[in-house]
């Protein structure tokens, strides 16, 4: 095979680097171009239809293009923030593949000159009777409490979702927000043409090489563990000790600017800043620290070695940036300068091994049009899980034992969600993870969602509802939504189908963003993720970024007190289309309902000011598994019962299964004193008190001890163990 | 009373930790950063929690011969207040400053959790001493979270029984929530002179009921207590 292909470039993208250097390109720099002209670093599918996002907005600090995005949070302060996928890595080797992608979205934001206060995970998993879902959950999750534990970042959300399309190939998304003066933040562009290239960190090895495009761009298949070596080894010591130089070195004032080394390591940082900042960019491969001395230029160059920061520097204080990352007990090392040429240019031993214009590297890989069409009906497997007949006791039981709905204690216990000390809601102790921000008096909320069976039942409607799900979750903790970042996880854009997937959900994404006024700052698209059964459920995780006023008002999700009305907020039409309960029966089709984007938005702004106001004892957004799910999500929180009502649901046209396990976007549970709830123009459903879960809903009626319930819900780790297998 | 919190590469709740003693004591608390050896105008000192220089070798292994540890083991033989968390107190064992050791939790995971600890000890002690019952107002249980991978305490039979007859277990995980594997359910040690004390909870992160419980504060102000006594 032609030494191109090897490297996953079509031959006409070949003829077109031809061409652009006006002869052959040699191995330095066909290993260069194939990597910066891969799909993972040139969206070369995804980037027209990415120019629909609004990305304008008078809070956004830093947008798309930066290394994260960042919004303006008041009082001086900004809160950078961005999502990234480490899928392929992780379907090979769970516990380094998620580690690094914790380590990864880390660097990207403390480049900007944040400190990183927070990680916030998605992942998705094959189903737990599956020995390689539990062995892939298992590396996941402790990889990412590594990574995050070791470096001192508190973990303080997430979501972890099972299902059969991910068994092949799990997805793991990780999000990092991070806090930063917004006077002292950096940008990536290079700058100033004589100023010296310093690479900061681990030495270079022959770790991950070729994990862009031999990983990341193409589908997973036979012969998958062969990839291992081009997974990454993390090192959180490391990389807490290069956080902490760079910190200093930007408070000091020392550099002109910051970019990490991610995916085609050195390679894509060069080229990125000097393209950013419209200037050349040397590098001698001799002055790059390495682990092993014979590599040649092009391994130095494309390596994805973590745990390493390229800045720019004036000459003048080369010196004293070297002394930091001295003190930091990391490395430093000046490896080229800024040129005028345009041009990246690679010598080694002074001579030149490698000379391409910036231009043709970052810019010149041509970009695809999709060509999508829309299949006919649903085209993922239905498999029935639950007997036919049984009662709503025992389907409700069944949806909270479902892993997908269960609570998620077992992985969120295995992190550190405090260090740090400003996290005031621990994992599900809301709906959204609220970190106190006492330099800029107030706080920020933070939640991550994406439901990929919706989405694949219905691209567009999914993805608008994966946004207002994370508005919902801001409001029931009185936050306002600043910024909005993303993670597109689709299968293979080139086939006509995940075409016309990933065309719709980028549509719901932009219009959902438009319509709440939310824009989407930064973001990350992981194609190519199926594997020999087919592609994944199209996956877009939404990661937005709220504030809120006064951390000491946080509503949570539990039932606070005996006697409190319970109320219903919002226009939520629940119907079984894509539902758990749908999934369960084994009845999934496509199509969902369109959600009235205005009313969530006008329903989102009166539980948050209600809450802000202190005047709701809880607040819970309605969600997987329905009413039902969410009225025993509350009640076992709280350690209290509930006798509700659901007539007036069912007054509104709503059949009695819809009303109890129905899903859709929209409806806030909420609780509190019966007057407020009436002032909220709150549906009222009935009372917290006693110790069972007592649902009215006709000949679907519940009564369910909520031991029971908490039993039920509490089973994720016999499932995640394999006992219950 | 100003307090000192050591800094060694790879800690993680420093931050905290002087947060904490700020609380505590109402006065500034500085970092001493893991190459000082001069703790001048340090009355007390944290070792606080985190992966000091990576813990690859083993929790606390390294950290125990730095230049800022060599002058906490002077200080403490002097009769200095010294508090171990978590990686400090893994720090500390390994410096022989206190005895036993922590081993990797019995469940090989992990975790994460708000615990119940209960402090114990003859009053003539430290940490317990006028110290708890002035300052332990309900002699109740202090709601304080750990959170470690490698917190279960071991020594052999004999080190505990000695421990015991010595009033040396300074806090104890309250029934059912030793989910480590800790020997006699031992949350906390000090030294024999009672100057030392190391813990796997984390105090420092229970003193604002913002983030959960201010109980905490009755660790450091019990070693405070301590310190005007030194």
């Amino acid at each position: 095979m032609a030494k191109h292909r090897e490297l996953g470039l079509t031959d006409s993208e070949f003829d077109l680097i031809v061409e652009k250097l006006g002869r052959e390109p040699n191995d330095v720099e066909l290993a260069m171009f194939s990597l910066l002209w891969s799909e993972h670093c040139a969206y070369k599918h995804s980037r027209k239809l990415l120019r629909r996002l609004p990305t304008e907005g008078e809070r956004v600090v830093m947008g798309p293009g930066e290394n994260a995005g960042a919004v303006d949070i008041g009082n001086g302060y900004a809160v950078a923030f961005k999502v990234e996928s480490h899928n392929h890595p992780s379907a090979v080797e769970p516990f380094q593949g998620a580690a690094t992608g914790v380590g990864g979205i880390l660097r990207d934001v403390f480049a900007l000159g944040a400190r990183p206060i927070a990680i916030l995970d998605s992942l998705r998993f094959g189903e737990l009777d599956s020995v390689r879902s539990r062995h892939l959950l298992d590396g996941a999750v402790r990889g990412i409490g590594h990574y995050g534990n070791s470096i001192g970042v508190a973990t303080v959300g997430g979501e972890i979702y099972f299902e059969e399309p991910y068994e092949h190939n799990c997805l793991v998304n990780a999000m990092c927000v991070g806090l930063a003066k917004t006077e002292d933040m950096v940008r990536a562009a290079a700058a100033g043409v004589g100023n010296a290239v310093v690479l900061m960190g681990a030495s270079t090895g022959r770790d991950g090489i070729g994990g862009a495009s031999v990983l990341a761009s193409a589908e997973l298949g036979d012969g998958d563990e062969a990839k291992r070596p081009t997974v990454q080894i993390g090192d959180p010591f490391e990389e807490s000790k290069v956080l902490e130089c760079c910190l200093e070195l930007l408070e000091k004032g020392l550099l002109v600017s910051l970019q990490d080394l991610g995916a085609a390591g050195l390679t894509s940082s060069a080229a990125e800043m000097a393209s950013a900042g419209g200037v050349g960019i040397d590098v001698d491969v001799t002055k790059v620290p390495l682990r092993e001395g014979d590599m040649e230029p092009f391994e130095i160059m494309v390596s994805e070695s973590q745990e390493r920061m390229l800045a720019v520097v004036e000459p003048a204080r080369v010196a004293e940036v070297l002394a930091v990352c001295e003190k930091w007990q990391t490395g430093g090392a000046e490896i080229g300068a800024i040129t005028e040429s345009g041009q990246v240019r690679i010598l080694r031993d002074g001579e030149v091994v490698g000379e391409m214009p910036v231009e043709a590297l970052v810019d010149g890989c041509p970009l695809y049009d999709l060509e999508p069409a829309e299949p006919e009906g649903w085209i993922y497997g239905n498999r029935s899980t639950l007997a036919v007949g049984i009662s709503a006791e025992e389907e409700l039981l069944a949806l909270l034992a479902s892993p997908s709905i269960a609570s998620k204690r077992w992985a969120f216990e295995q992190y550190d969600s405090l260090v740090g000390s400003r996290t005031v809601r621990r994992p599900e102790g809301a709906d959204a993870a609220v970190l106190a921000l006492p330099e800029s008096g107030n706080a920020v909320a933070v939640s991550i969602d994406g439901n990929g069976r919706r989405v694949a039942c219905d691209p567009y409607n999914g993805t608008v509802e994966a946004v207002l799900e994370c508005a919902q979750n801001l409001a029931c903790v009185g936050a306002e939504p600043l910024g909005l970042t993303n993670c597109l996880n689709f299968g293979n854009p080139e086939k006509p189908a995940t075409a016309w997937q990933l065309d719709r959900a980028v549509s719901g994404l932009a219009d959902a963003c438009t319509a709440l006024g939310v824009p989407v700052v930064g973001g990350n698209v992981s194609l190519y993720n199926e594997g020999p059964e087919g592609p994944i459920y199209p996956t877009p995780v939404v990661g937005m970024v709220g504030e809120l006023p006064d951390p000491a008002q946080v509503a949570g999700s539990a039932f606070a007190r005996e006697g409190d009305a319970i109320g219903l907020v919002g226009p939520f039409a629940p119907v079984l289309a894509g539902s758990e309960l749908a999934k369960q029966r084994g009845e999934l089709d496509a199509g969902l309902p369109r959600p009235d984007v205005a009313a969530v938005a006008a329903a989102c702004a009166i539980v948050r000011e209600a809450v802000r106001a202190g005047r709701l004892a809880s607040a819970h957004d309605v969600s997987d598994g329905g009413l039902a799910c969410a009225l025993a999500e509350s009640a076992i929180a709280g350690g209290l019962g509930c006798q509700v009502e659901l007539q007036p649901l069912r007054d509104r046209g709503c059949l009695p299964e819809n009303a109890l396990f129905g899903e859709g976007s929209g409806g806030f549970l909420v609780s509190g004193e019966r007057e407020v709830l009436e002032g909220l123009g709150a549906t009222y459903l009935g009372e917290v008190g006693g110790a069972a879960i007592e649902i009215a809903a006709g000949d679907r009626s519940i009564r369910l001890d909520l031991a029971e319930a908490e039993r039920a819900w509490r089973s994720l780790p016999a499932q995640a163990e394999g006992d219950g297998a | 009373m100003r307090w000192g919190v050591l800094q060694f590469p790879g800690s993680c709740d420093e931050r905290d930790a002087l947060h904490a003693c700020t609380v505590a004591s109402g006065e500034r608390a500085r970092l001493i950063w893991h190459e000082e050896r001069d703790l001048a105008g340090v009355d007390a000192v944290v070792v606080p929690g985190g992966f000091s220089y990576g813990d690859y070798l083993r929790a606390g292994a390294i950290a125990r011969f730095s230049p800022a540890m060599e002058a906490v083991a002077e200080f403490a033989a002097a009769g200095g207040p010294v508090l171990g968390i978590c990686n400090g107190f893994q720090v500390l064992c390994e410096a022989g400053l206190l005895p036993g050791a922590l081993l990797r939790n019995k469940e090989l995971r992990f975790i994460c959790r708000q615990v119940d600890l209960l402090p114990e000890g003859p009053t003539d002690r430290l940490m317990t001493p006028e110290g708890h019952q002035s300052i332990n107002r309900s002699a109740s249980a202090l709601s304080i979270p750990m959170k470690h991978g490698e917190g279960r305490y071991y020594a052999p039979d004999e080190v505990l029984d000695e421990l015991e007859t010595n009033g040396q277990v300074a806090y104890r995980y309250a029934e059912g929530q030793n989910s480590n594997g800790s020997a006699r359910d031992i949350a906390g040690v000090r030294n024999e002179a009672g100057n030392v004390v190391g813990l796997m909870p984390h105090p420092e992160h229970a003193v604002d009921p913002l983030t959960g419980s201010t109980d905490g504060l009755r660790v450091f102000e019990a070693v405070t207590a301590a310190g005007a006594r030194a």
